[in-house]
């Protein structure tokens, strides 16, 4: 049966669906794409950072240090395009150079050490929480003309809605994303990687290289993350983004990519940064709920998506061992 | 083609871990357009070769090649672009990618530099009709059967590599008719010209498909015959290294004048898809041997026997009362003990010290409400170190430090201390040193002499003439004979396993 490799991706649709028609029916306003618009740009930053954790996950792995690495980024042009005087492009193709190496050594010590992805991204969370602090304590602005430009350029959508910048570039990311996880070489080792280390190895992956490549890239992703953040809040500060990292492994779960590795969908979180989005976008509406609601129904809703896996893989169990006996 | 020159071609091959020889010296050759197929018992060195061959392992000495060409293959992927793809027991694909990018992991087609998912599934779908299997191949592969998944790896080691196909225990988990397809793939791909190695120990699987055997035992080659021209007792002979001329001399069957009162007796028991329902009887200060090839069901009569599986059939009496052994805590309560064959790995703990790892089967039996003290823990391992002659510095040694034969024996005294009336040994005396040997067998009848009831698993013949009143024989997961007083000889034992092995349809043991 081909559907349960699809049902998890189904299952958030579906709730997606029904989510939003559950907020039209009481707030028929949302149906808008001004709401559309501003919930793009909203978890913009979230959505580019979570592409690159479904690799991540995907893989079999686990990176903690994207909330520090976005914080990083943002101290980081703000210093650098300040204080330093360094020109915006340069700082970025600078800082987007640095983040991706970082996130390459990161996976050179998961493969090469054979060290857990949970610790070794541990530390990068400090280092990198750390570096941010080094370059300054303080909320430091941004004032540079590219960051005008970009933060007004927008594409008018019919019905008022602006899709902003950082909303294209996370829809180009997402897009980007689906090409290199199901149509290249790389997304397969991914998956491969992913289903079993052992067999890919023996099937020929390169799995040092691709290893590397994931965390290279989880880096990298949130490099833009960081950039599109310091676009979206104009400043650069060391306390932003703590524990984004979780919202953004949230956000691949309730996508329907299994924490095993080896199976789900970049569209899948996609969805998942929708129903989130959702979420808070309905509190706002609402206007008395407290937002940590939000934390709330996103909390249940992971739950209810582990055990939908967990029953999933019982269920798939249970055929097996069926047609197993059925051959006996 | 006439195979004047040898396909592949090893001389001398050696390999050598942290002292111990695992292959020493061995030859091998196999034509193309031949199914050449390697046996030998556990630890004969079988995987060692096969790993040497596909790069896993580089060899310590001796020379490969392949078409007349030498060869030092790095690892695995070295190998294969070479022409020698593996397939393993394990089925080594990935059942979270569809059947066709399994068969093009690695070596997708491209187009305008993105992976053609077109062209893939469609050429995976033209490989496998060559296979006669028409199935969806953009399903996921864990969507199909083990069989299906074990044609698909063929393919793809035959796809990618083409001249040289070693097959790992294929046949393990199939059925008999999922067999029949298998060998019907495997006579086609030798008509293509390729050599096969097939590893297994089912003998009429051997005889059905194998044009030559080659016997490795002790990590020395044995031999590489014909197969049309060598009897089924000559190949069993050469499996368990005796010479059948010689065999006469030294053995003696065990006339039990007084028989001993039943301890254990085994009425019917069975599992589906492990053993096919014995009956077995175990007395007092008797030594009941287990004879027969890998695979045979000996491990598994044992572990049914100490309630490791529970029986799907038949009947347990203890001194005569009906009982049932749901897990090993109900047999060691009943005063039974297993020493596992893998002492590494279900045997010993390794860091816990050697009183602990005595202590530990007592100590289940009591209870943990009941703790041994630390002066009677301390007594029990002096006991046992002193009485077994265990060679440690001292009783709180880890017991991973100590050499193979102590751990054994150390195991031995986790049982003796508690008593048992009724102990199954499984393989007791493989990979410790002839010294250790030698106690472990005197060990033996000395317990029996004691009137401990015993069942010994072995596949060393002598070993088992030497101390076993009676020896059970089993085949193909039966127990199928059962030798008794004069009968009870190396050579008895052999030719009961090849007249055994000769019935049997090999793998009708579903």
């Amino acid at each position: 049966m081909i559907g349960s490799r699809y049902l998890p991706l189904l299952t958030t649709l579906a709730i997606f669906i029904l989510a939003y028609a559950l907020c039209i029916a009481q707030f028929p306003n949302m149906l808008s794409t001004r709401v559309l618009g501003n919930l793009l740009t909203d978890n913009a930053f979230l959505g580019i950072a979570a592409v690159g954790m479904t690799f991540v996950i995907l893989s079999g792995g686990i990176d903690l240090s994207i909330g520090s690495v976005i914080a990083f980024c943002g101290v980081f042009l703000a210093v650098g395009m300040g204080e330093w005087g360094i020109p915006p492009v340069l700082a970025i193709v600078l800082l987007l150079v640095i983040v991706t190496a970082f996130g390459a050594t990161m996976g050179a010590m998961i493969h090469y050490l054979a060290m857990p992805a949970f610790i070794v991204t541990l530390a990068g969370m400090f280092f990198a929480r750390g570096m941010a602090f080094l370059l300054s304590t303080a909320s430091v602005p941004i004032n540079a003309p590219l960051y005008d430009t970009l933060q007004s350029l927008y594409f008018r959508m019919p019905g008022g809605g602006r899709l902003t910048f950082i909303g294209m570039v996370m829809l180009a990311v997402f897009i980007g994303g689906m090409i290199l996880a199901h149509r290249t070489r790389f997304g397969r080792n991914v998956y491969a990687i992913g289903g079993n280390v052992q067999s890919a190895e023996l099937m020929g992956v390169p799995v040092a290289a691709t290893t590397i490549g994931i965390y290279a890239l989880s880096s990298f992703l949130a490099g833009i993350s960081g950039i599109v953040f310091s676009i979206y809040t104009s400043a650069g500060y060391s306390l932003a983004a703590v524990g984004v990292e979780l919202d953004a492994i949230a956000a691949v779960v309730i996508g329907g990519t299994i924490l095993t590795g080896g199976s789900g969908f970049v569209a899948g979180t996609f969805l998942g940064i929708l129903v989130m989005g959702l979420i808070q976008t309905y509190i706002v509406f609402d206007g008395t709920l407290s937002s940590w609601w939000t934390k709330i129904v996103i909390g249940l809703l992971l739950f209810s998506f582990i055990v939908l896996q967990r029953g999933l893989v019982w269920f798939t169990e249970r055929r097996a061992n069926a047609a197993a006996a059925a051959h006996a | 083609m006439a195979a004047e020159r040898a396909l592949l071609e090893a001389r001398g091959l050696s390999k050598y871990f942290h002292g111990v020889t695992a292959l020493d010296g061995v030859d091998f050759d196999l034509h193309a357009g031949e199914i050449h197929g390697l046996l030998g018992e556990n630890g004969a060195g079988k995987s060692t070769l096969i790993k040497v061959l596909t790069g896993a392992y580089r060899r310590d000495d001796g020379r490969v090649s392949l078409d007349g060409a030498p060869i030092d293959p790095r690892d695995v992927m070295d190998a294969q672009s070479l022409g020698i793809g593996t397939v393993y027991q394990e089925v080594n694909l990935l059942p979270n990618l569809t059947v066709a990018e399994n068969l093009f992991l690695g070596r997708e087609p491209k187009r305008f530099g993105l992976v053609d998912s077109r062209a893939i599934n469609k050429r995976s779908r033209e490989i496998l009709e060559g296979y006669g299997l028409s199935i969806d191949v953009s399903a996921l592969l864990s969507t199909y059967s083990v069989a299906v998944r074990q044609i698909v790896a063929i393919a793809r080691a035959v796809d990618i590599s083409g001249k040289v196909l070693i097959l790992d225990e294929p046949t393990a988990s199939l059925d008999a008719a999922e067999v029949d397809r298998l060998f019907a793939i495997l006579s086609d791909l030798k008509a293509r010209g390729l050599g096969i190695i097939f590893i297994t120990h089912f003998f009429d699987q051997v005889y059905r498909i194998c044009d030559r055997v080659t016997v490795l035992r002790n990590g020395r080659l044995v031999g590489s015959r014909p197969l049309e021209s060598l009897k089924r007792i000559e190949l069993v002979s050469m499996m368990l290294g005796r010479e059948l001329e010689s065999a006469e001399s030294g053995d003696h069957g065990r006339a039990s004048e007084v028989r001993g009162e039943v301890v254990a007796a085994f009425k019917k028991v069975g599992k589906k898809g492990r053993i096919a329902p014995f009956d077995i009887e175990v007395r007092r200060g008797e030594v009941l041997g287990i004879a027969g090839l890998l695979g045979s069901g000996r491990t598994e009569s044992a572990e049914l026997m100490f309630g490791i599986h529970e029986p799907d059939t038949g009947a347990i009496e203890i001194d005569g009362a009906k009982t049932s052994l749901g897990s090993p805590r109900d047999a060691i309560r009943k005063g039974f003990g297993f020493c596992p064959e893998d002492r590494k790995q279900d045997g010993i703990i390794d860091d816990l010290s050697v009183r602990e790892n005595i202590a530990l089967a007592l100590q289940a039996r009591r209870g943990w409400a009941k703790p041994l003290s630390r002066r009677e823990q301390d007594a029990l391992a002096d006991r046992y170190i002193e009485a077994l002659d265990i060679r440690t510095s001292d009783r709180e040694k880890p017991i991973k430090f100590l050499s193979g034969g102590n751990q054994q024996k150390v195991i031995l005294a986790r049982w003796l201390a508690t008593d048992p009336r009724f102990l199954i040994l499984d393989e007791p005396t493989r990979g410790i040193d002839v010294g250790a040997h030698a106690e472990i067998i005197r060990l033996i009848e000395e317990l029996c002499a004691e009137g401990m009831a015993l069942a010994v698993i072995s596949s060393e013949l002598e070993e088992l003439v030497a101390y076993a009143t009676r020896v059970r024989i089993l085949a193909d997961r039966q127990h199928v004979a059962e030798l008794e007083g004069e009968d009870v000889s190396a050579n008895g034992i052999m030719r009961a396993i090849a007249a055994a092995e000769g019935d049997n349809t090999g793998e009708a043991r579903s």
